[in-house]
């Protein structure tokens, strides 16, 4: 039976589980740093030595841990372009600008579990000579903001951060950063120029690759929350016994983030690939299913930036079979592994874990128009394409919303879209070209009669057009 | 009207300055801590974290109109922000904004943040509030309100009128 | 510093340049690996260096090669190809034929669809193949094209910017016919006084911040910025503040479009319709090199050149706008001799026969650091002849880190460099005063400079037999002069400057001189002829190459190799 697995989500809804640090305690944290900071130099079957921060970080490539916020990136990979030889101070920065829509995860763990966060950082720091860390979280999160300042303030006071942390000789601070409603923050450049005090601009890569020139120009690690919190469980069970958990290469746990039309929306953290898309939306466990009398219409998988997926649409994915021989077999939307790779595989992406349900009571037109007003609003305008097309598409749907359709608004709204992704400075030319591209290509019937019924519409005088 | 930041604001900004290697990555915590205390962002608060910060106006300029939680004009006592992103959509925000401002005689045309005249009330759409499962969600000052209803609205509206 | 005159020994031989090879538009092509940026620091080289190495073009928008690079108009995206290599044996991989095997550039997501890369900030690297011709990369450029015109008034008929529009002229290689957007256009601020001599329109503005790079990096003002967001992205000054530093006008050469004008020129007059002259700015001893739109002798503007040897692509304010006295009215334009018109071959002879029977020791020179280097040459040659002392006028102000000279005059080294005065300027005036007032100076010549500001004053003038003064505008010496020989404003004649770092810059005839005036060299090369000091200099070349024979820091120059940049003399 399908079913949650909480790891990160172990404590944090038990009844009289606090975000302070005397209940963080209780239930063994900050045992994971003392772990981390005791280990051993290893020897590799090759004769290489390994200082026990690079065991850490074998440790996390080991354990095939993959990024949360979206891009689903090998954490461990990303922590090995670490620039360690510039001399420059290497930065720490947690990404806790949750603002993909339909993602409400990083949130749980901030406003009840604070201090896991700050003991994955701490042992992220260590591991990579981090002496400095941030915590960038989202404006609209006040009263996590003060739960996280008050949890660093109980970890300095029990000396696991701060000067000389358990007596190691090593300083490590963390300080809360709090955006001001922007979610460009969420990409890791434009999070670095909005902590460097100015506004979220995105950068030019090349050259300036985080890992190599990040905030202030220095090498700089970016992670996502539960990314963060991962660390140490991978520290606590080992890589190895880590990537038991999930399936291979989309292994551990991860929160899923369910709303719209089901009747339990929620979060579920559950193991990467052990649960359907179509269990996540309708086993009692989870979603619970639509409501009744409602059938599927659409399922927005990995936030609303993904490619939407439509009802009764099939997939070939690949699998990897026993005897390792690669086979391909057709699966339905719902049959789905909920996991990086099938999405990818379906065309689209798990993104950051965000599933959003639309029943059959859904205007597919008035669901893309509402998308797309967010990423108008959204788009930092520094390049081209983005500032221009994102506006561009919110008009052309909202005018379709307003009785002003076109039949040829359908291939219109591709146009602007083909012209946006991959032309711009960063991967939200992707998140704003993507639901438009994949609405209107799955659902182009519905955009043409749309467009079609506004058109005879007014020539017979029935509805002005749209005014503006 | 003459701008003066009390001496305990201004130590607690000295002590988020030095939370950073470069004083400029203060902005947006001096911007927020400003805000809270004077209620808006003004002209004078703009030159004063430019100064504080080394920087120059325009700088500090770019910010308050760049991030959509920093303003510029006094808001109202009570704030409210309606999420108005998809999952809360679905879940029937716009009903919710439509009856705010209704009840509160503001334009419903109009984008951005509304204020009434009497300075009790401000209402606004805004993206979204990474609360979807609890769609739909309404902000009202520091609190998110979940699964907020319409009768969660009238509640607000009674409560802020007291 | 290219085109360094020394009599040193001959430099050692330069470091050989490492050398890429790549193709472009299925060219071979080598190529440095490192060239300088906009700091001149090496760095990698760009695919768009490379297209123009390969004789190409790649439109931009935001790239200016003396900026930071921003990467943000994306109009340089290129489809490119790199090498494809054998993961294990780290070797490219053949084709059958031999040639490496190409991988062009995809999306990602979207295999079928080429992905190009922004040729202002991506390196190149051996082997890659570069596109800037084909099919997907003019598409990239149409679409990039078509967002910036969609929000844009297409107003060009009344804009300034109009036939020296980037957005134009892309458009008319790159545009689309006809728009396909029907949506209505996002309105932003118009005629916005940005400044004492800026008007920005927002409206125009492709956001490609040239002018806040501009005078936050290179003049060192952070005053402009963007404010809201997205599509409502706005260039701007902060609230209150003034777009007032004395660089602001270069944001209006480096605007590719016309949002920023300037208030000078606004309207004034169509661009094409301006004859384009080579000139120096003459307003300190910097020598920026300048262009001068003048339309039937009428100058309109003064624009910056490029020089990296003096002032790369920018000049101040100031400079750029020290014109329009040349047109004004009360200029000198007669010939007079004691206060009644007369003709150049008259008051040649007359100035002529007076120094002829003047005594040695009886004549003393003023002549000006604002006048060309052959100028002065003439004068000290004409001073030699007669003992005279020879003296300028100092003209300081204070410098910038930038552009402007503390040296307000524009050719003190020439006045130093043809011995007018060796040393410091304006030591020997006060000699001048007494020689005068003693009887022993009879006849001073006054070239250029109101000398009653300087010690000489008018009673003291009104004691010497003979005085001739030169000059553009009328003063309080030149009210007082018995010979009054109207000159030139330097953009109404050819000659040479010789700035404060010792370059030799020649300037050339932007329009023709008022009334009677003319070019001081020529009648000073008369006088000289008629003393028998010197002879030729019929043409401003055989002048300035008598001159360089005879000055030793000018020892090897020729007029034809100061091109238009110049030499570097030392000094």
């Amino acid at each position: 039976m399908p079913q949650e697995y909480r790891l990160i989500l172990k404590h944090a809804d038990q009844p009289g589980y606090t975000p302070d640090i005397e209940c963080y305690l209780r239930h063994g944290g900050y045992a994971a740093l003392r772990k981390a900071l005791a280990t051993a130099p290893r020897e590799l079957p090759d004769g290489k030595k390994l200082g026990p921060q690079e065991v850490i970080r074998d440790e996390v490539l080991k354990s095939g841990l993959r990024g949360r916020g979206g891009a689903g990136f090998s954490a461990g990979l990303k922590w090995s372009f670490v620039d360690r030889r510039s001399g420059k101070p290497i930065y720490l920065i947690c990404n806790a600008d949750e603002s993909e829509p339909g993602t409400f995860k990083d949130r749980q763990i901030l406003h009840k579990d604070p201090h896991q966060l700050i003991e994955g950082m701490i042992i992220s720091c260590w591991a990579n000579d981090v002496r400095l860390a941030y915590i960038y979280i989202r404006g609209e999160m006040p009263q996590g903001a003060r739960l996280l300042n008050q949890a660093l303030r109980e970890a300095r006071a029990k000396g696991f951060l701060g000067k000389n942390i358990l007596g190691t000789g090593i300083d490590i601070d963390i300080h809360v950063h709090r955006g001001a409603g922007a979610y460009i923050c969420g990409e890791e450049t434009g999070l670095i120029e909005s902590l460097e005090g100015k506004r979220a601009y995105p950068r030019i890569k090349p050259p300036y690759f985080p890992a190599v020139l990040g905030l202030y120009m220095c090498p700089t690690i970016v992670n996502n929350v539960e990314t963060l919190c991962h660390v140490k469980h991978i520290v606590e069970l080992g890589g190895a016994e880590y990537a038991k958990l999930g399936t291979p290469n989309n292994t551990g746990t991860r929160i899923v983030s369910l709303s719209g039309d089901v009747k339990n929306p929620g979060y579920f953290e559950v193991e990467v690939g052990k649960v359907t898309l179509g269990e996540i939306i309708h086993h009692e466990n989870f979603g619970g299913g639509l409501r009744p009398g409602r059938s599927l219409r659409a399922i927005i998988p990995g936030g609303s930036s993904s490619k939407v997926l439509k009802a009764g649409e099939k997939f070939k994915l690949r699998k990897k079979g026993a005897d390792g021989q690669m086979t391909q077999v057709e699966a339905d939307l719902l049959d789905l592994p909920y996991d990086f790779d099938s999405l990818q595989q379906a065309g689209t992406m798990s993104g950051s874990g965000a599933v959003i349900v639309m029943d059959d009571t859904r205007d597919v037109v008035d669901v893309l128009a509402n998308v797309s007003e967010f990423y108008a609003h959204e788009s930092c305008g520094q390049c081209t394409p983005c500032r221009e097309g994102a506006l561009w598409m919110s008009k052309a749907l909202h005018r379709m919303t307003t009785g002003g359709g076109r039949a040829e608004d359908a291939d219109y709204l591709l146009h602007i879209a083909q012209n946006i992704q991959g032309r711009t400075i960063c991967a939200f030319g992707e998140a704003a070209a993507w639901p438009v591209l994949s609405f209107v290509k799955k659902f182009k019937d519905d955009f043409v009669t749309r467009g079609k019924a506004d058109e005879s519409a007014r020539a017979s005088g029935v509805v002005p057009t749209a005014h503006h | 009207m003459s701008f003066s930041v009390p001496q305990a604001l201004e130590n607690e900004l000295d002590e988020l300055a030095s939370h950073y290697p470069q004083k400029r990555s203060a902005s947006l915590m001096f911007l927020h801590a400003l805000q809270e205390h004077f209620g808006h962002l003004s002209q004078e608060a703009v030159d004063w974290t430019a100064q504080k910060l080394g920087l120059q106006p325009i700088n500090v300029y770019e910010l308050v109109t760049f991030y959509p939680m920093f303003r510029q004009e006094p808001l109202g006592k009570t704030q409210i922000k309606v999420c108005r992103t998809l999952s809360c959509a679905l879940a029937g925000s716009a009903e919710l904004r439509a009856h705010l401002i209704g009840k509160l005689g503001l334009d419903s045309h109009r984008h951005g943040p509304q204020t009434t005249v009497d300075g009790q009330f401000t209402v606004e759409f805004v993206e979204c509030l990474a609360s979807c499962g609890t769609a739909p969600v309404v902000m009202v000052n520091e609190d998110l309100l979940e699964k907020c209803s319409v009768a969660d609205c009238d509640r607000v509206l009674a409560k802020g009128r007291k | 510093m290219s085109n360094v005159v020394t009599p040193a020994p001959a430099p050692a031989a330069p470091p050989p340049v490492e050398k890429i090879r790549i193709k472009v538009d299925g060219r071979d092509i080598e190529v440095p690996k490192m060239l300088p940026d906009w700091q001149g620091k090496p760095v990698p080289t760009t695919m768009l260096q490379a297209v123009q190495i390969a004789g190409g073009e790649v439109p931009h928008y935001c790239y200016h090669p003396k900026l930071p690079v921003a990467g943000n108009c994306r109009m340089c995206l290129v489809e490119f190809g790199t090498p494809m290599m054998d993961p294990a044996t780290r070797k490219p991989v053949l084709n059958e034929d031999g040639t490496p095997k190409i991988l062009r550039s995809v999306l990602p997501y979207e295999p079928q669809t080429p992905r190009g890369a922004i040729a202002c900030a991506t390196p190149i690297s051996p082997g890659m193949e570069l596109y800037p011709s084909s099919p997907a990369t003019r598409q990239m450029r149409e679409a990039v094209l078509e967002s910036l015109l969609i929000n844009h008034p297409l107003d060009c008929p009344i804009c300034d910017q109009a036939g020296e529009c980037k957005l134009q002229e892309y458009s008319v290689e790159h545009g689309q016919a006809a728009s396909r957007f029907v949506e209505p256009k996002v309105h932003k601020p118009k005629a916005v006084d940005l400044g004492p001599r800026i008007i920005l329109d927002d409206e125009r503005c492709i956001l490609c911040t040239r002018c806040i790079r501009f005078t936050k990096d290179i003049a060192g003002d952070d005053a402009l910025g963007i404010v809201n967001r997205g599509s409502y992205n706005t260039i701007a000054a902060a609230p209150g503040r003034q777009f007032d530093n004395n660089y602001t006008l270069n944001t209006v050469d480096l605007c590719p479009v016309g949002a920023l004008t300037s208030k000078d020129f606004r309207f004034k007059m169509r661009v094409w319709f301006l004859k384009e002259t080579k000139s120096l700015c003459n307003s300190c001893g910097t020598g920026c090199n300048i262009q001068v739109g003048s339309r039937e002798n009428v100058i309109h503007r003064f624009e910056p050149r490029e020089n990296d040897a003096v002032n790369s692509s920018w000049m101040c304010d100031a400079g750029r706008l020290n014109y329009q006295w040349v047109g004004r009215s009360d200029r000198l334009q007669e010939v007079l001799i004691r206060g009644a018109r007369s003709t150049w071959t008259t008051a040649v002879a007359e100035v002529v026969s007076r120094l002829i029977s003047a005594p040695k020791g009886s004549v003393a020179v003023v002549a000006s650091a604002r006048q060309t280097t052959e100028e002065l040459y003439l004068l000290r040659a004409i001073a030699a002849r007669h003992g005279a002392i020879t003296d300028s006028i100092p003209r300081e102000g204070e410098g910038d880190r930038l552009l402007v000279s503390e040296d307000r005059n524009p050719n003190s080294q020439g006045v130093r460099l043809t011995g007018i005065a060796y040393t410091e300027m304006g030591i020997r005036l006060p000699e001048i005063a007494e020689g005068i007032r003693a009887g022993r100076i009879r006849t001073l010549l006054v070239f250029g400079e109101d000398v009653t500001q300087y010690g000489l004053d008018a009673e003291l003038l009104g004691q010497l037999e003979t005085l001739v003064v030169s000059d553009i505008l009328p003063n309080a010496t030149t009210a007082l002069a018995h010979i009054l020989l109207p000159g030139c404003a330097h953009v109404e004649k050819r000659g040479t400057y010789i700035n404060v770092k010792g370059r030799v810059q020649r300037f050339m005839k932007a329009v023709e001189p008022r009334g009677d005036a003319r070019p001081e060299w020529e009648f000073l090369a008369e006088i000289a002829r008629g003393l028998g000091v010197a002879s030729g200099f019929s043409t401003i070349e055989g002048l300035f190459n008598r001159m360089a024979g005879e000055v030793p820091a000018l020892a090897g120059v020729e007029w034809a190799k100061l091109g238009d940049g110049g030499v570097t003399v030392p000094v």
